[in-house]
Formats: structure tokens, C-alpha cells, sequence
């Protein structure tokens, strides 16, 4: 089974979705950042899923859950550059994804992380 | 529908051609409906002529029924002038009033059938022609709803531009009224500018919505909510005092959106979130 790549830069873990990913691969991708979060104590975790074109409600539903799971494990969640499409799919299913922030893309989402840790 | 030989009438007919034509064109004139202000009486000539000759294509097959074979040519003559009438402005009874008057001019030949035979003739030309009338009817009303089709398209089109007012904020200035159609090609619209342009800050400016109902605000929330998702903030601007009562008399609330009494005032802080300021030029003296 194909995985997401995680990787961690600095205090930082970049979680890059890369192609559409089968709800097997999202499960997965949610366990792994569980344990690499609490391995590598980081703070912050971008999920970048700028190639990511299709959505349905469950990937939608696994996006807003590695959000709290993470918000409980003491890091935040920044989800980076979601496509036009997918965002106005995810409002039609009524899935706003309320407390999980957002960036444009992956150097927005460092720059807000940066006034973050200088705050 | 076909005619057994001895009682056809298209021989009488086609004897009068040239006789039809004329009653034709003076029973149109004289109707009042040949339009010489739109039509030239050249033009006018021309298309009688051309389809009356349609028409004896169309008896050649045997078959009087203008919508099966052998009547190819007659429907799509008629097609074509039904469709110029209708760009030139002729109206819907004019145009199929033009097919109608060919009714009297194609009786009038008949004298010279047997009584019997002519009744008959009469009664088949007379279905035949109301059912040309139709196909003209039809043709005119197609023509007409590609014509609203395409002018919505055009509107859908001109009323969505998306301006870029400072680097990473962008403008929308709405006008009209907002429906389901309107709002997705807005939404759209404006995500896409987001990614092309890289910006933070959208500014939905409601300034030419005439009124805002649920369904509306509703459709404002979804934009404002696919646009955070994608990591940029929308501002919304322009509502009115008369629109503010009645969002607040519908019982709307618009939650986490950001709203702004005019575009200068949202352009402000829009210029504040990503770090800038306007400052009034100092003159020389102050200094």
C-alpha cells in the first residue's frame, strides 16, 4: 500500500499528499502523523494537499480529524493550498472545517507559523 | 396522407407556380405583414419563390407530411427564413402569418378541379400548411430561447470580474441579483483568482445586490467558507443600512465573516492584515 511521505523539517512535520488517495491511505497517513508527532514532539504539522483534486466526505471528514487529533497531541495543523474545486466540494457537503487553519501555500503557511513562534 | 392520381392537385399546381407567387406576395402586402421597412420587396420575392419551390420539392415525394422524407428541403428553408425574420425583427404572428397566406393563393387554381376533388385538395393542403405553420412556429420560438440562452451565458460572463486591488487583495464587486447559477460561476471565480494571484485577502463587495434573502446570505457563507478553507480571508463589503434590517428581520446570521460598511473601509483593513498602511503626503510646510 502506498503511503504519504512525512517529513520533518525542524520543529516542523510536512505531510505531502501527492496523488488522490484511497481512504486506506488516508487512515494510515492519520496513524503515522499520530506517532511522528509524538516522536519528534513537533509543534506544527502542514499537510499540503495542493494535488489533491478530488475530495469526498470521508477524506474531508479525515482532514478536519488530524486536525483534533493533533490539536490533542499539543501540535497545530495547518492545511496548505487546497484547490478551488475541493474547497467549494467540501462546503457543498457542508464540511467547513471550523477551527483548522489554512494557508495558500506551504511559504504562507511557514510565515504564519513564523509570527507564531515570535509571538 | 398520399393522393390517388386521379384526384391529385399538384399538376394544377404546378401549372400556376408563377400565378401562386404573385397572389402570394400581393396577399402578403396586403396583409399588411410583407414589412417593407425590414424586408426589401427583392428579398421578399426571393424567399416566396424559394419556398414555393421547396414546396414542390416536398410534392414531388407523394407524401404530404412536411415532417417525414422527402421534405428535407422545405424544413430547412423554412428554418432559415423563419430564423432571419425573427434576427430582423419581424414578430411571431407576422412570421407565421407569412406561412399562412400561402393558403388562399394555392386554393385559388383549384377551380379548376371537379367539385368533389377539390374539397378533398383543399382540406389536404389546408392540413398541410398548418402543419408548415407549426414547424414555423417552433423554428421561431427556438431561435428566440437561443437567443436568452446565449445572452445569459454573456451576462453570467460580464458580471463576475474579479480585480486585483494591491498585491494579495483581491476585489469582487457583485451587481444584481445573486441566484444559485450566478453564485457558483462567483465562487468559482474567485477561488480560481485566489490561486492565480496568490492572494490573502478577498473583498466581496454586495454594494449592487438589490436584496439579500437567506438564500443569498447563504450562498455568500459557502463563498467566504471555501475561501478560508483555501487559506485566504474574505471581507464582505457594502451592505446597507435597509439590507443590514432585513438580514437581521430574516433572522440571518452571517458567522466569522467579516463585514465592512463600504470597500474603502474593508480596503483598509484588508491593507492591515497584510501589514501596510495608507498615510496622507505630508506638504512642505508641515515638514
Amino acid at each position: 500500500m502506498e503511503r504519504v511521505p512525512i517529513v520533518k523539517i525542524g520543529k516542523y512535520l510536512l505531510a505531502t499528499i501527492q496523488t488522490d488517495v484511497q481512504d486506506n491511505v488516508a487512515l494510515a497517513l492519520q496513524e503515522d502523523l499520530g506517532a511522528k508527532i509524538v516522536a519528534s514532539r513537533a509543534s506544527l504539522v502542514l499537510v499540503d494537499i495542493s494535488s489533491l483534486q478530488i475530495v469526498d466526505s470521508f477524506i474531508g471528514r479525515m482532514i478536519g480529524d488530524i486536525s483534533g487529533m493533533a490539536r490533542l497531541l499539543d501540535a497545530e495543523v495547518i492545511v496548505v493550498g487546497m484547490q478551488p474545486a475541493v474547497a467549494m466540494t467540501l462546503v457543498e457537503l457542508g464540511l467547513t472545517l471550523t477551527g483548522v487553519r489554512t494557508a495558500l501555500n506551504v511559504e504562507a503557511a511557514l510565515a504564519m507559523a513564523g509570527i507564531r513562534d515570535h509571538t | 396522407m398520399t393522393l390517388s392520381p386521379q384526384v391529385t392537385p399538384i399538376p394544377v399546381l404546378r401549372a400556376h407556380q408563377d400565378a401562386i407567387l404573385d397572389r402570394w406576395i400581393a396577399a402578403l402586402k396586403r396583409a399588411g405583414i410583407s414589412r417593407p421597412d425590414l424586408r426589401s420587396d427583392a428579398d421578399l420575392t426571393r424567399e416566396c419563390s424559394e419556398l414555393l419551390s421547396a414546396l414542390f420539392v416536398g410534392f414531388s415525394s407523394g407524401a404530404m407530411d412536411p415532417t417525414g422524407s422527402g421534405w428535407e428541403q422545405m424544413r430547412s428553408t423554412l428554418r432559415g427564413i423563419t430564423l432571419s425574420r425573427g434576427r430582423l425583427g419581424f414578430g411571431p404572428s407576422e412570421t407565421v402569418m407569412f406561412v399562412l397566406s400561402l393558403k388562399e393563393p394555392l386554393f385559388s387554381p383549384l377551380d379548376e378541379l371537379e367539385p368533389a376533388q377539390r374539397i378533398d385538395a383543399i382540406l389536404e393542403l389546408n392540413r398541410l400548411v398548418d402543419r408548415l405553420a407549426l414547424i414555423t412556429s417552433e423554428t421561431y420560438q427556438q431561435g428566440r430561447e437561443e437567443i436568452i440562452q446565449r445572452q445569459q451565458q454573456e451576462m453570467l460572463e460580464l458580471s463576475t470580474p474579479v480585480v486585483k486591488l494591491w498585491d494579495g487583495v483581491l476585489a469582487l464587486p457583485l451587481i444584481g441579483t445573486l441566484d444559485s447559477e450566478r453564485t457558483q460561476v462567483v465562487m468559482e471565480t474567485l477561488l480560481q483568482a485566489i490561486v492565480e494571484t496568490g492572494s490573502t485577502i478577498a473583498i466581496i463587495d454586495i454594494t449592487g445586490v438589490p436584496t439579500v434573502d437567506t438564500k443569498v446570505a447563504q450562498h455568500l457563507i459557502q463563498t467566504v467558507s471555501a475561501a478560508r478553507l483555501m487559506g485566504a480571508d474574505c471581507l464582505i463589503s457594502g451592505i446597507r443600512p435597509q439590507i443590514a434590517q432585513t438580514i437581521i428581520h430574516l433572522g440571518i446570521t452571517l458567522p466569522d465573516v467579516v463585514t465592512k460598511a463600504t470597500l474603502a473601509d474593508a480596503f483598509i483593513t484588508a491593507l492591515g492584515r497584510i501589514g501596510q498602511h495608507v498615510v496622507a503626503k505630508r506638504t512642505d510646510q508641515e515638514r
